[in-house]
């Protein structure tokens, strides 16, 4: 770069930045996508130029007046072979590559931190884990990889920054994920790209990348006072699930401490893992999730929870690491009529579940 | 004949249109619309799509006028997501999906097999039937308060979000739909079972083959759409929940009906148009398609390949990460065959005599814009690179290169080859040129910009956008002024050639298809004696002793 | 591929030579018209089977998700009715065959009583196909108007029912399911009962042709055609059968 002058590069910055092609990468995935990008960008110039220049070559040298009398060729399966196989060779190459991409992205290494998005017309609620609640914003810290649990709440929406060249589509009746993590501070556009209505191109918002110092200073000034789970437990407690889920002998629902991640046998048969998905479709539809042993007699909560509230109630689930808070519901909600045992003060340490 | 062209027309101070064609044969309003000719169908549609597609390109003028400013200061949000959903409807159901088969494929194919009409005569006429009725109301819709759904009529959004005409819209494009499958029923059955005595499948000019394979896809993808039509409806109305999560329901199951004809469809709109360009690449260069076989079987693998991709229009939908894997591999497969024809086509450059008037200058910017939309549909069936590409500009300018660069290129090419067989006149050619050139350089300019947009990860059906996107949305609205310029030109000169068009003759262009030894306009019964084929089809040398038997005085 | 309809005898045709009146003029032959119209047909039933393809889908889909909604929902359906149904239409397609080969043989009566017989069983498909509808519009399993979840929670409630199956009762989220179910069975019986009307519909034209002779002079293609989209139908109504009603019987 010694022998470029320093005027000349710095004009080359600033129209390359101006003028520039992709957005600026923000995460450890853009260089790599770029990359790819770039390879198709120049293939597609390549293969551009080679149609290009035949035909502007045939056209001069065979035009009519230079050539009159037009040679008939049948064919040549050489040519033929060569431009099957090569095209698809590289188009083979775009696929793997790609694909390797793909899996990346939609793969969430385990140690992500987790954060949910709920998107709805016209806005994205945004909600860490912590208690901080956003719309239209998003704040992540760099050097931390992030997953996103989006769901909607009414219609198709897709939750996309350009900047790190992430996208996913939030679906109501599911969670999708998606994994980034951030690499340049600064503010980056974040883009709703499903079609979802009037305010669609009002449904935009912008993330905030800070470093890790920053991003600590942020939580606490932003916090809600309350966590997510923290949340959850009021919901577990207001809907009364301990009255099934607790630990009595006799309970009629199963344990739900640690319950998230283990391996579960279901009634009908087969195991499933307690996720996130799972555990939304147990709220929601339980009939169809029973776990062995128990009988299908848990009430559907589709309706009475909101979005956010099935959201806050995985939270509380997913640090459920003994049954003492949901004990302590038990005490601070009345048991419903008919039910056998009384409301137990016991102790945590006679249950022998509790971990520190 | 001149040195730079091989057009070839009949002494002026003498030639007249022959007395007895088509249009004369009988008179009347009502002869017309109750014809059973399929020329005359062919008119009846070629007047009408020009209309619809006058309409949708009004639409995409109020577009690129709203996106000219980053604010939505032109019309209200909810307007400006009805008129880019009617823009698509009209564009797609009512221009492109019929546009050359409906056209130039009722005209021609009974003509290039050697055949009076097609197999059912009664049917293509309902087929026109059914096409003006789906249209009217698409436009009577439009009238009373549009649709704002988008053309993909995404649920649940357009089962339970939105309060505009659904119903009326699905409608149409069901009816639509009907007609297409019934035009695609009608070319195959008349492929398969009336071709001329000694007209073998190989024999067959690449014109009828890419008609049929885009028939096929016609025949076997539209029931599914009105399936999903049908379901939207019955959900809109009666809430079945058969989309509806909270029912039990599932909105992907919409995506995967949709979408596995609306991939196919795509396939069907540009088939055609590649038929086409085989046709007038062959014409101009005076040479046999290069690799006739392979354009042939290329056609037909498109269509193949094609029912067997349609989630790549989902891959960030939550599908799972295997069923991408297997998508993705099939759309890069469907891209061979694409650029072995374009191959093809190039090669048979080689060694030919070219000229340029004008059908051959349409070609050669199909090939050019043909090549860069169907690259940047590689880049789309890449699963990683969609991720970022998805749901943006890019793929506004990808679907926009291969439909308006490819396929209209294509349609205006067939429509000026064809023309002074259609209407036994020439239209003015420098105009024509001028208005090629001037269509190229407009598409450029307006849709080049949205590849960056889309890489800067500008949204699509989007009323607003942030302020750094302004100056490729301003060059993009420019460039779709000059468009509509180069669109505005044909309808002007090819109506003026009507009244004062030079008297094409039989075979201005010196081709070789069996619709080009007839004369202009063609007699109502096509062929006064069924030919019976005895040599390839591109027979340049079996042309020339045609008409050296035939003592045909070349001018020039 | 090889079509034999191409006589290169018939290839010059000058002024208008002897013909039957049926040939329509842009065909070459009669061979010619028949084997294009036949060709057609078979072509036409394709799209059927892709349009009928489309709710069989959903059906597969949602009956893997929710099987025992789907189970306690076909349990409501009376499968004697749809048994005698499935008989009434097979015998139809039987008369139809029959009056296929009346045609071909030129027999006019036999003709026209195959075409009657197949009319009246038609209709009698349709009668009874009536009698179940109303059944579900008395017991509110109509998805859309004022459904009921009433039978699939409380199955006592329909002793009939009960009897015959002793269902036990759903949880609510999975009988809501059951609309679902009765969302499918009304829309694929629907369809299959539209096309029926449009059969019969057919039929009734084709009796009075028949009886001037129109099928039976040599020109039998309208009647050869018209029976496969008969048998077709027929086809479709015996995987609605065994779909629809048998869903839980080995």
């Amino acid at each position: 770069m010694d022998h470029i002058s320093p005027v000349i590069w710095q004009f080359l910055v600033k129209w390359l930045t101006n003028f520039a092609l992709l957005p600026p990468e923000a995460s450890k995935v853009a260089p790599q996508m770029d990359a790819l990008l770039f390879f198709m960008v120049l293939v597609s110039l390549i293969g551009l130029t080679i149609v290009v220049l035949l035909v502007v070559s045939f056209s001069i040298l065979y035009r009519k007046k230079r050539h009159p009398v037009a040679v008939q060729v049948e064919g040549s399966t050489l040519l033929e072979a060569t431009w099957t196989i090569i095209p698809l060779g590289l188009f083979l190459v775009m696929f793997v590559w790609g694909a390797l991409i793909y899996f990346r992205v939609y793969t969430p290494p385990a140690n992500a931190m987790n954060i949910y998005v709920v998107g709805k017309q016209w806005m994205w609620k945004v909600e860490h884990p912590g208690g901080q609640h956003e719309i239209n914003a998003l704040h992540v810290p760099t050097g931390r990889a992030v997953q996103l649990t989006l769901i909607s709440q009414d219609v198709f929406h897709s939750f996309s920054i350009p900047a790190f060249r992430v996208k996913r589509e939030a679906i109501p009746g599911r969670y999708t994920t998606v994994w980034f993590e951030a690499t340049t501070p600064g503010t980056y556009h974040l883009f709703c790209t499903q079609y979802c209505g009037t305010n669609h191109s009002q449904m935009i918002g912008d993330v905030v990348v800070m470093t890790p110092e920053e991003y600590r200073k942020w939580l606490t000034r932003s916090d809600s006072g309350a966590s997510l789970a923290q949340d959850g437990e009021r919901l577990f407690a207001s809907l009364s699930c301990a009255a099934c889920h607790n630990t009595r002998p006799d309970a009629r629902g199963p344990s739900l401490a640690n319950v998230y991640g283990a391996k579960l046998p279901l009634a009908s048969g087969g195991t499933v893992i307690a996720d996130d998905a799972y555990l939304r479709e147990a709220i929601l539809n339980p009939s169809q999730h029973v776990t062995q042993g128990y009988a299908p007699i848990m009430p559907t909560y589709q309706g009475q929870i909101s979005e956010e509230g099935v959201i806050a109630l995985i939270e509380f689930i997913k640090n459920l690491n003994s049954d003492y808070r949901i004990e302590q519901t038990v005490n601070t909600t009345e048991m419903p009529p008919g039910s056998e045992g009384a409301p137990g003060g016991k102790t945590p340490a006679a249950k022998g579940k509790v971990k520190p | 004949m001149s040195e730079n062209t091989i057009v070839s027309l009949p002494d002026q101070a003498t030639a007249r249109i022959p007395k007895d064609n088509y249009i004369t044969r009988e008179n009347g309003l009502l002869s017309w619309l109750l014809t059973s000719d399929h020329k005359r169908i062919a008119i009846l549609y070629l007047i009408s799509i020009t209309f619809f597609f006058f309409i949708g390109g009004a639409l995409a003028g109020l577009i690129r006028l709203e996106l000219l400013t980053p604010q939505t200061d032109l019309m209200a949000t909810d307007t400006y997501n009805k008129v880019f959903t009617m823009h698509g409807i009209i564009m797609i159901f009512f221009f492109l999906v019929p546009s050359v088969p409906a056209t130039l494929g009722n005209f021609f194919i009974p003509m290039m097999i050697g055949a009076k009409d097609l197999a059912l005569p009664k049917i293509n006429l309902l087929s026109w039937y059914l096409y003006m009725a789906g249209g009217l109301l698409a436009l009577y819709t439009m009238t009373v308060g549009g649709v704002d759904t988008g053309w993909t009529f995404t649920t649940p959004l357009s089962t339970h979000y939105v309060n505009t005409n659904v119903l009326s819209t699905g409608l149409a494009v069901f009816i639509a739909g009907f007609s297409s499958i019934l035009t695609g029923l009608n070319f195959i059955v008349t492929i398969h079972k009336m071709r001329a005595p000694g007209l073998t499948w190989f024999r067959l000019p690449l014109f009828i083959w890419a008609n049929y394979a885009a028939s096929i896809l016609m025949v076997l993808g539209t029931p599914v759409l009105a399936i999903a039509i049908v379901l939207i409806a019955l959900e809109r109305t009666l809430g079945i929940g058969v989309f509806d999560p909270t029912k039990g329901g599932d909105p992907l199951l919409f995506q995967h009906l949709f979408w596995f004809y609306s991939h196919p469809a795509v396939y069907i709109m540009i088939l055609p148009g590649m038929g086409v360009i085989s046709e007038v690449i062959s014409n101009f260069s005076r040479k046999r398609v290069f690799g006739y076989t392979a354009v042939a079987f290329s056609s037909v693998a498109i269509a193949v390949f094609g029912f067997f991709v349609w989630a790549h229009h989902m891959f960030i939908m939550g599908i799972s990460n295997y069923a991408v894997l297997v998508f993705s591999l099939l759309s890069m497969l469907v891209a061979v065959p694409s650029a072995i024809k374009i191959f093809n086509w190039t090669l048979t450059l080689y060694k030919g005599s070219i000229t340029f008037e004008t059908p051959m200058l349409y070609a050669f910017g199909f090939l050019g814009l043909f090549t860069i939309g169907g690259m940047t549909g590689v880049f789309l069936g890449s699963s990683g690179t969609d991720i970022h590409l998805t749901e943006t500009y890019f793929i506004v300018a990808h679907f926009h290169f291969v439909m308006v660069g490819g396929m209209l290129m294509a349609f205006l090419s067939g429509i000026h080859f064809w023309w002074p067989k259609m209407t036994g006149r020439m239209y003015p050619e420098k105009i024509s040129q001028l208005a090629a050139v001037v269509t190229f350089i407009g598409f450029i300019l307006t849709f080049f910009p949205q590849f960056i947009l889309g890489m800067l990860g500008m949204p699509r059906r989007y009323a607003s956008y942030p302020p750094e996107f302004q100056i490729l949305n301003v060059f993009s609205t420019a460039g779709a002024t000059i468009l509509g310029v180069g669109y505005l030109l044909p309808v002007l000169y090819l109506i003026w050639s009507l009244r004062y068009g030079a008297i094409a003759g039989d075979n201005p262009w010196q081709a070789t298809g069996l619709e080009w030894q007839t004369q202009s306009p063609p007699l109502t019964e096509n062929f006064a004696e069924i030919p019976v084929m005895d040599h390839e089809a591109y027979d340049y040398e079996w042309l020339e002793k045609q008409q050296k038997e035939k003592g045909v005085a070349n001018a020039g | 591929m090889q079509d034999s309809s191409i006589h290169a005898a018939n290839a010059a045709l000058p002024a208008h030579e002897e013909h039957p009146a049926y040939l329509r003029h842009h065909f070459n032959s009669a061979e010619q018209q028949a084997d294009a119209a036949g060709f057609a047909m078979w072509l036409f039933l394709l799209t059927e089977v892709m349009f009928f393809g489309g709710l069989f889908t959903a059906y597969l889909i949602y009956r893997n998700w929710y099987y025992p909604a789907f189970v306690t929902g076909s349990h409501q359906l009376n499968v004697v009715w749809g048994a005698t149904n499935t008989v009434v239409l097979i015998f139809s397609s039987f008369t139809m065959a029959m009056g296929v080969w009346c045609a071909q043989t030129r027999r006019r009566r036999g003709l026209v009583l195959c075409l009657a017989l197949t009319f009246i069983l038609g209709l009698s498909f349709l009668g009874i196909k009536t009698i179940e509808y109303r059944e579900k519009i008395e017991k509110h399993h109509v998805p859309g108007f004022h459904y009921s979840l009433q039978s699939f929670l409380d199955p006592k409630s329909n002793p009939e029912v009960y009897a015959e199956y002793h269902d036990k009762p759903l949880e609510p989220d999975m009988a809501r399911h059951t609309e679902l179910y009765f969302s499918l069975y009304f829309l694929m019986t629907g369809m299959h009962a539209l096309h029926m009307i449009i059969g019969i519909g057919i039929l009734g034209f084709m009796i009075l042709r028949a009886r001037a002779g129109a099928y039976t002079t040599g020109h039998e293609t309208f009647v050869v055609n018209f029976g496969l989209y008969w048998h077709f139908i027929d086809i479709v109504w015996i995987y609605l059968f065994a779909l629809l009603y048998l869903i839980s019987r080995h």
